[in-house]
């Protein structure tokens, strides 16, 4: 891994959400990097951040959401100072986002090639008509769908297609980048297994760098090759998926990673993390993890800790413990 | 009892007198059509959402029910406690026929019969607070004798499922609460009466994944303290693995395999439980999964394929899986399979 294949590189990104009771500090001084052609996993629960970073990238944050400090440089240029304008050439062509809920995410009353032309349209003038039929053909193709089925609408397709056609749209403008928001989620598990797969072909057939979004590490475990565990706006633990899974640092990480019950293997009796995720108006002082953490100590309240190195090359974890 | 917490939810002793007993349990929707629609062809269209399942469950038990979306897991739920009239078929609820029981008669009943929804934000009435809520069962069927006995009664509701102190909580309403602690409301609820047999739909499949654990470990505790049945309903089938004691999968309305829940996950028979197990990802980065994906989705439950309902999307089919279906034969002790692959 060497510096100049980064594609993307987040540094000490802050984005914050304004509210009537205060700003909600929903992504706190995260920092990232996505080597190209790898897929960077973000895990954590509903509520963590994950969505606000991925919207982040795109500066597609709702009304109220602001970066409130930090750079974003894809392809050596800082996404954050530009312009509306500017962004715009960059979205689609550079980053594309593939967002969750895939029954909901097309407009009933196109039909879904319209709707793919739309993307295509929009971000490159002057291609010719034909031209973009054969491409949308051939996009629903590199997803498997039949490419005659352009001339259906959205209810026509069911729910695993519908999640194709969607990456199919993504991959319209032929990006550098994908960010999968909890793809599958609402699907069912054999479908949503499908659609992995097909991600996975996706990126080693065009070399695509990944975002894969979720709060199931098992789906994480499977498809990337580095991850990045999001508590309540942070990112506590941070690099290789193997060895992140195989010696988890960071006591919520440990206690997630146990949460998933395997399917191989023993029965066992579940085990949880006590407590609930934090308010984000009023996060807990220091380490944001220390109310629910066992091993808390006094320092925990206190001082705030680093994401560093704790022995292992590429396994940074933020706790006091090490 | 001195019991060691941690053992009571482990397969252990269950016994085998029968609380549920299931018989040939259909449930069809009819279809509603257009005027002109019905004018075409005379025939009915039904949606199949359960045809013709048998089964038992036992007392003291955690039954599964695993399978996709519109795979008629809910419907089955929802049959079973009579929130909706079967179609045909027999339910047996401690050896009496339920089934014909008019809403008079099933009233004394409900007592031992409750559900936990899925959604706990909106499964408790969001204007009544958490005592009134947890209430309603005992008001309804009259079980307490006076207001001081049913506040004790809420208290106590309260406190099994670990909403602590239940003073604080009892004038709060559910917007106060976390999801969590909403759900265990739900489950206080459910369990207030002291019912026998209880039907959970997916209970924390909206919760997140950090304090899943904590409400099936509840919800499994108080089923084994007080020797109830459960029927869980889920998609999930990891979980289902390590909390239930028998699994059983269905697939478009049929019950396909059914066995003890480390038979079923460790040495599945059917190509279909196969394939949903293999479609379940294990958070092992190391782990390559065999990439054997099944292709398709679930079928219509209007127009079911015949014969088998899985030989459209299974790989070992033959012809004779596309005329005559196959009957839910017992292979091995306790282990039932429906496919012609055993028989």
């Amino acid at each position: 891994m060497t510096a100049n294949s980064t594609v993307l590189s987040v540094q000490d990104l802050s984005a914050y959400y304004y509210t009537l009771n205060g700003w909600v500090r929903a992504a706190e001084s995260v920092t990232f990097d996505v080597e190209m052609g790898q897929a960077m996993g973000l895990a954590g629960e509903s509520g963590c951040g994950k969505t606000t970073v991925a919207m982040s990238l795109l500066k597609i944050l709702p009304r109220g959401g602001r970066i409130r400090k930090g750079k974003i440089i894809f392809d050596g240029e800082d996404l954050v100072p530009l312009s509306e304008n500017e962004m715009r050439k960059r979205r689609w062509k550079g980053i594309s986002i593939v967002f969750q809920g895939a029954m909901s995410a097309f407009n009933p009353v196109y039909k879904v090639g319209d709707q793919i032309a739309e993307a295509i349209k929009t971000h490159e003038s002057g291609v010719s008509k034909a031209d973009v039929e054969e491409r949308i053909a051939k996009l629903l193709e590199t997803v498997g769908i039949e490419p005659s089925r352009a001339d259906n609408y959205p209810h026509e397709f069911s729910g695993g297609m519908r999640q194709r056609a969607l990456i199919a749209m993504a991959l319209a403008a032929n990006p550098k980048m994908l960010i999968a928001d909890e793809p599958g989620t609402a699907l069912d598990v054999i479908v949503q297994a499908q659609t992995l797969k097909l991600l996975r072909d996706l990126k080693d057939r065009l070399g695509l760098s990944m975002i894969m979004i979720s709060h199931d590490l098992s789906i994480i475990a499977e498809t990337c090759e580095k991850v990045a565990i999001m508590y309540a706006g942070r990112i506590v633990e941070y690099g290789d998926a193997v060895s992140i899974f195989k010696n988890p640092m960071h006591p919520y990480t440990q206690g997630l990673i146990k949460a998933f019950p395997s399917i191989k293997g023993e029965r066992v009796r579940l085990t949880s993390i006590p407590g609930t995720p934090p308010d984000l108006i009023h996060p807990p002082p220091a380490c944001r993890f220390n109310p629910r953490c066992p091993y808390v100590m006094d320092i925990c309240k206190k001082i705030d800790p680093q994401l560093v190195e704790h022995g292992e090359k590429n396994h940074l974890a933020a706790c006091h413990l090490y | 009892m001195g019991q060691d917490p941690s053992e009571s939810t482990l397969p252990g002793h269950v016994d085998s007198e029968e609380v549920l007993k299931i018989e040939d349990l259909r449930k069809w929707y009819p279809l509603r059509r257009g005027f002109f629609e019905t004018l075409l062809s005379r025939d009915e269209l039904n949606v199949k959402a359960v045809d013709g399942i048998s089964f038992t469950v036992r007392k003291g038990e955690v039954l599964a029910l695993a399978g996709e979306s519109g795979s008629g897991k809910t419907t089955t739920g929802k049959v079973l406690l009579r929130l909706v009239k079967p179609t045909s078929g027999s339910i047996f609820f401690q050896g009496k026929d339920i089934t014909k029981l008019s809403e008079k008669e099933l009233k004394p009943l409900r007592r031992e019969m409750q559900i936990v929804f899925q959604d706990p934000f909106e499964s408790l009435n969001p204007r009544m607070t958490i005592k009134e809520i947890v209430a309603e069962p005992i008001r309804v069927q009259h079980a307490s004798a006076n207001e001081a006995e049913l506040e004790e009664m809420v208290k106590k509701a309260l406190s099994d499922v670990e909403v602590v102190p239940p003073e604080e909580f009892l004038y709060r309403f559910p917007h106060e609460l976390s999801g969590g602690q909403r759900q265990r409301v739900a489950v206080a609820r459910a369990f207030v009466l002291g019912p026998s047999f209880i039907v959970a739909d997916e209970p924390v499949s909206m919760l997140d994944v950090s304090i899943r654990a904590e409400i099936l470990n509840l919800m499994v505790d108080l089923v084994k303290k007080s020797s109830a049945s459960i029927i869980y309903i889920t998609h999930d089938i990891a979980l289902a693995k390590h909390i239930s004691d028998r699994i059983g999968v269905m697939y478009l309305g049929k019950m396909m395999e059914m066995g003890g829940s480390q038979t079923i996950v460790d040495l599945p028979l059917h190509p279909y439980t196969q394939a949903l197990i293999a479609a379940v990802p294990v958070p092992d980065p190391e782990s390559k999964r065999t990439q054997n994906v099944i292709s398709g989705e679930i079928p219509s439950p209007v127009f079911p394929p015949s014969g088998c309902r899985f030989h459209t999307r299974c790989p070992y089919a033959h012809t004779r899986c596309t005329k005559e279906e196959p009957a839910l034969v017992e292979v091995e002790k306790d282990h039932y399979v429906a496919c012609h692959l055993y028989t």
